[in-house]
């Protein structure tokens, strides 16, 4: 039987691959970054069961690396498609990383050594990496890839330290792009979503207020292998942040600037990242700041019930209409209208998370194009029908899973994705 | 085994992570001095394809018999340790791993000598293991490729409908003498006010047309016995019973919906009906004078006896609300709710169109509920708005209450009959919530649909489809290998006591004929709950044993 397409490795692409490989079928598993993981790998904790992300992730990443019908294709991207159902020719360019992954063990040396520090994008840009990094320390595949954008030898000709310290002999900066031709017999797309940039809502602060933070950059502060090392020190002065306040529906449900549309996880979340910080020191002051508490989901509403009786959580509801910093202290003023009474107040804090809208990846207009998809009005990828088929396309064999179609979480994206394993096996059987 | 045993030993420098932080070579000699081992070297990187060379030529060169890598951790590298094993002809279970990188060297990074030492220890704690492994089988089973579908809802049909795709036959089994559901009690459906039967009706018909779908209607399941692969069964249709044979079950067996007798005026005040009820009289056009409708969000929903939100009860209220005021302009409709749950790009809409379409939206507060009490004309609603700061007092044609689902009243007794657990709520419960929401943790059953959690059409046709997924990958294969590491009951010792019956969390243990523990090891994860706690120590953990750990645990606390 030929081959399946999966383009995307969050946790949504990895569960898809790995149900497909399990029954036998080949996967092609097509990753634009360095690593698969996707989100969760970035998450500290996921709800409502407060497990370690990244080690319950870590072990399906690793079976996608040593599963025999499963070939990663890292840093890579789809560029042309043709064809059908049962028979798609799939043009996908991948980039050089520059470093031999058959030779590189992922020790780590070269970044070690590596004399040039860029921003790390993966730990959301609080910290910084280096030119040649190995993406986390889970990564899969674990191997170094070098940012040619930053790196010395490939901007100024200068350094080659990397390639003279490495044990393996792994750093090739001859590499090309490469392009593979793949025949495969139906696509699944799981390349997720990415955060809203708040910046524009001005009114926030964010971007001038360094303890402004997003709901993904906390996951990252308040993680153990984040730059703190999972301590609240809050990125202006270092303090410890005691007060801390979450906005909910940054940029979401609202036709002003952002978007109409509720994000579907950021209660939750932020009711997690609360209940971390209490976790870490019962003492905090933790306040969410909400419109409507969305506990939809399998016992959310009880780990709500549990993060206000338990953890002392405090939930306001009102949409706080501006936060000011005081420059003497770094101290934040969230004013906000309280809608118990409809009094306008204000709250101090040393921390704000601003828990924002997931949209859709920009990189969606080009995908969609190559694969004939229709995108809505946002760039999500569209389902055939919202109603009866939410997993399928106006596409035949090419099928949706994850956030690539709108926001969900992790169980939801994982039962898609197998979901469209199911849809991509009936395609396999039918071209048999 | 009775051959001597010739432990290789292997210590990883892993670059630095472990040779920068504790004295390798060292550790090295040390494991060359411990009894049985008849080999010792270091590697850079003992799992590069160079490192993974040099255990086989090892193993054949010193007529190694067993292998122990002291390097990362077992979770990742393992597999590929005993992979090398297996190629150079050595049963897998003949490798022990000791982990001195997360055990050592990061936990221990500024104290090298200390990280050495408790580097050898771990090394002979592992090698004193070694001497005593043997080795273990996988034995393998067959999979009947014919799935079972427990329930003929939404849910229950695309499952069927997926699994015959995927090239099996399907038995489906349904409770009632109509396939179709919950969506046949309903009219329109959010969020595109498609109807109902326009939706089961094709998957209906397309599932009674499938030749590889058997479907038993006026049926129950009355009995379940083996296990994945080879599930004997028995089908009760009317006086009748069949047994059926299959290699997979899928449960979906849907929801109820609470009767809410005496909250809010229900049963008592005229005028007061469920939101179901509200449907039908859309339906039937018998709402023709109504003027003022109130709708109450969670009625019976997220208190303290009952938790949870039930999800598509606010969609379903703004979706009838809407076809309340299209149908009549002039009408007033208003919902009472906590916290609208509309989200996502496919429900968020609702929101906002009620909203353009003049639907009154009122939050009330959890700790001050409206109430209904019978007016002169109708059912008079108070409701105390936070918001305005003032009690509101609505005098309405009806009210319909938004009740959550409950629990399908038989999922008691389903659980029971396959052996899988239920939540606190009375939903069935999934293997893990986050990475494995569709499986059970028994092998072989699967769950979607509301059977699972409240959800709507969507969410349980996508969960469907992957029960379909789950359910197809061992079907597909056709056989299994089953776990080497399993329990065994020594029967001479076993006095049937039932302790380990009562605490397998798998139902992998029996009492045979002579009432006597037994274990089904293709159902048996080797957790080791039972062997922990006989107290006949009749278990034997495989890989695991008493004498194994035993060793292992004094070469801890004593030097070679
Ligand atoms: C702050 C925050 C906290 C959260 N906490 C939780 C929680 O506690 N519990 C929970 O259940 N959910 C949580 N979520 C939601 C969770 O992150 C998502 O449900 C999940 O990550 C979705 O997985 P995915 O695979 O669909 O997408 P992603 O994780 O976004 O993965 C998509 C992958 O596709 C790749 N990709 C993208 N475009 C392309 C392309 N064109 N070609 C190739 N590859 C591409 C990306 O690089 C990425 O690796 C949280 C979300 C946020 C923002
Ligand atoms: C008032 C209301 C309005 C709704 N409106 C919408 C809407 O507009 N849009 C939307 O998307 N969703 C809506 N929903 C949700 C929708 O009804 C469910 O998502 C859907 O019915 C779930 O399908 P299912 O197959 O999982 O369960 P069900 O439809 O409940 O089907 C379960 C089937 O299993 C059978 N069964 C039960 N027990 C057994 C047994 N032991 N053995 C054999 N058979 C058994 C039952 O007879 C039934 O046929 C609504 C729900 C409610 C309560
Ligand atoms: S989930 Fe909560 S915070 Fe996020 S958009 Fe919806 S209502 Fe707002
Ligand atoms: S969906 Fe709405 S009405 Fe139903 S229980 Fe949840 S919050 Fe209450």
């Amino acid at each position: 039987m030929k081959p399946v397409m999966v383009i995307g490795g969050g946790v949504a692409g990895i569960q898809a691959a790995l149900d497909l490989a399990d029954r036998g079928l080949e996967v092609h598993l097509v990753e634009k970054t360095p690593s698969i993981g996707g989100v969760m790998a970035q998450l500290d904790k996921t709800l409502p069961t407060m497990d370690c992300s990244i080690c319950i992730l870590a072990p399906k990443m690793i079976e996608c690396f040593r599963h025999p019908n499963i070939t990663i294709h890292t840093q890579s991207q789809v560029k042309e498609v043709s064809g059908g159902t049962g028979n798609f020719d799939v043009k996908v360019l991948k980039e050089p990383r520059s470093v031999d992954e058959s030779k590189c063990t992922g020790c780590g040396i070269c970044s070690q050594k590596c004399p040039t520090k860029v921003i790390d994008g993966w730990q959301e840009g609080l910290t910084t990496r280096k030119a040649v990094y190995i993406m986390f320390p889970q990564a899969v595949p674990l191997t170094a890839t070098i940012d040619r954008e930053h790196c010395l030898y490939f901007q100024k000709g200068v350094c080659q330290v990397c390639s003279k310290v490495c044990p393996a002999g792994a750093i090739d900066y001859e590499q090309r792009p490469e392009e593979l031709n793949l025949n495969v017999s139906s696509i699944v797309v799981a390349t997720g979503f990415q955060e809203y940039d708040p910046t524009e809502l001005k009114e926030y602060g964010y971007g001038r207020f360094k303890d402004v933070l997003t709901a993904m950059e906390f996951e990252r502060l308040v993680c153990a292998s984040g730059p703190t090392g999972g301590h609240l020190n809050r990125p202006s002065d270092n303090k410890l942040a005691h007060r801390v306040a979450f906005v909910q529906c940054v940029g979401s449900r609202t036709h002003k600037k952002g978007y109409p549309f509720c994000s579907s996880v950021c209660c939750m979340y932020a009711t997690k990242e609360a209940v971390l910080i209490k976790e870490h020191d019962p003492t905090s002051e933790v306040n969410v700041f909400y419109m409507d508490l969305k506990v939809f989901g399998k016992g959310f509403q009880q780990f709500v019930n549990r993060a206000k009786s338990h953890y002392g959580v405090n939930y306001v509801r009102g949409r706080p209409g501006e936060i000011r910093m005081n420059p003497l202290t770094n101290d934040l003023t969230i004013w906000y209208e309280d809608t118990a009474n409809g009094d306008v107040s204000s709250m101090e804090a040393d921390l704000a998370v601003l828990c924002t809208t997931m949209i859709a990846r920009p990189e969606n207009v080009e995908l969609a194009k190559a694969l004939g998809l229709e995108l809505d009005e946002w760039d999500f990828f569209k389902s055939l029908n919202p109603l009866t088929n939410p997993v399928e396309t106006g596409m035949p064999g090419v099928f949706l899973c994850g956030c690539s179609h709108g926001p969900r979480d992790i169980p939801e994206s994982v039962a898609e994705a197998s979901g469209a394993a199911a849809c991509a096996a009936e395609v396999a059987r039918r071209f048999m | 085994m009775s051959e001597e045993p010739r432990v290789g030993v292997f210590v990883c420098h892993c670059g630095i992570n472990i040779g920068g932080y504790l004295d390798v070579p060292d550790v090295v000699k040390y494991a060359g001095t411990l009894p049985g081992v008849a080999y010792a070297e270091a590697n850079l990187y003992t799992c590069s394809s160079d490192g993974l060379q040099k255990i086989k030529e090892a193993i054949k060169k010193h007529s190694l018999n067993r292998v122990v890598v002291a390097s990362c951790t077992p979770r990742t590298h393992e597999p590929l340790f005993q992979g090398a094993c297996e190629e150079a002809g050595l049963n897998k279970y003949l490798f022990e791993m000791a982990n001195i990188r997360d055990q050592c060297s990061w936990v221990h990074m500024h104290e090298r000598d200390k990280a050495t030492q408790k580097a050898k220890d771990l090394v002979r704690m592992a090698v004193a293991k070694a001497r005593l492994l043997t080795p273990e089988e996988e034995p393998e089973i067959d999979i009947h490729p014919v799935g079972m579908v427990i329930g003929g809802g939404v849910s229950g049909l695309t499952a069927a409908l997926s699994l015959a795709d995927q090239g099996f036959k399907v038995h489906l089994v349904e409770r009632e003498s109509k396939l179709g559901g919950y969506l046949n009690k309903l009219d329109r459906l959010f969020p595109d006010n498609t109807r109902a039967e326009d939706v089961v009706g094709p998957l209906i018909e397309r599932v009674t047309e499938a030749p590889d779908i058997t479907v038993h209607l006026n049926s129950a399941v009355t009995d379940v016995k083996g296990f994945i692969g080879n599930f004997d069964t028995e089908v009760a249709t009317g006086d009748e019973t069949q047994p059926l044979n299959v290699g997979t079950i899928i449960v979906a067996t849907g929801a109820d919906y609470l009767r809410p007798e005496g909250l809010y005026g229900y049963g008592e005040v005229d005028g007061v009906v469920t939101q179901l009820e509200l449907e039908q009289l859309i339906k039937e056009g018998k709402l023709g004078k109504a003027r003022t409708m109130v709708m109450i969000q969670c009625a019976g929903a997220r208190i303290e006896e009952r938790p949870y939100c039930s999800r598509v009860c606010c969609s379903e209220a703004m979706k009838n609300a809407m076809l309340l005021v299209d149908e009549d302009p002039k009408r007033e409709v208003y919902i009472l709710y906590r916290d609208l749950q509309t989200y996502g790009l496919e429900y968020s809409g609702l929101e906002w169109d009620a909203k353009r379409k003049g639907v009154k939206l009122v939050k009330y507060d959890a700790e001050r509920p409206p109430t209904v009490t019978k007016g002169e004309r109708g059912p008079v609603v108070n409701v105390f708005s936070p918001l305005l700061g003032e009690e509101l007092t609505i005098e309405a044609d009806v009210v319909a209450l938004s009740v959550p689902m409950v629990p399908n009243p038989d999922n008691k007794r389903l659980s029971q009959l396959l052996k899988v657990p239920l939540n606190q709520d009375g939903f069935f419960l999934e293997a893990h919530v986050k990475l494995r929401p569709l499986d059970f943790a028994t092998d072989g059953v699967y769950i979607c649909g509301t059977a699972h959690s409240p959800k709507e059409v969507a969410e349980s046709l996508a969960q469907a489809r992957g029960a379909a997924s789950r359910a197809g990958i061992p079907m597909a294969k056709g056989r299994l290998r089953t776990a080497a590491i399993t329990s065994v009951v020594d029967q001479e010792k076993c006095s049937g006591c039932g302790t380990c019956i009562e605490l397998c969390a798998y139902n992998a243990i029996t009492k045979n004929e002579k009432k006597l523990a037994q274990v089904t090891s293709a159902v048996c994860k080797g957790c080791g709950v039972c062997g922990a706690s006989c107290p006949e120590r009749a278990i034997t953990m495989r890989h695991f044993t008493n004498e194994e750990l035993e060793a292992q645990g004094l070469a801890a606390l004593r030097e070679a």
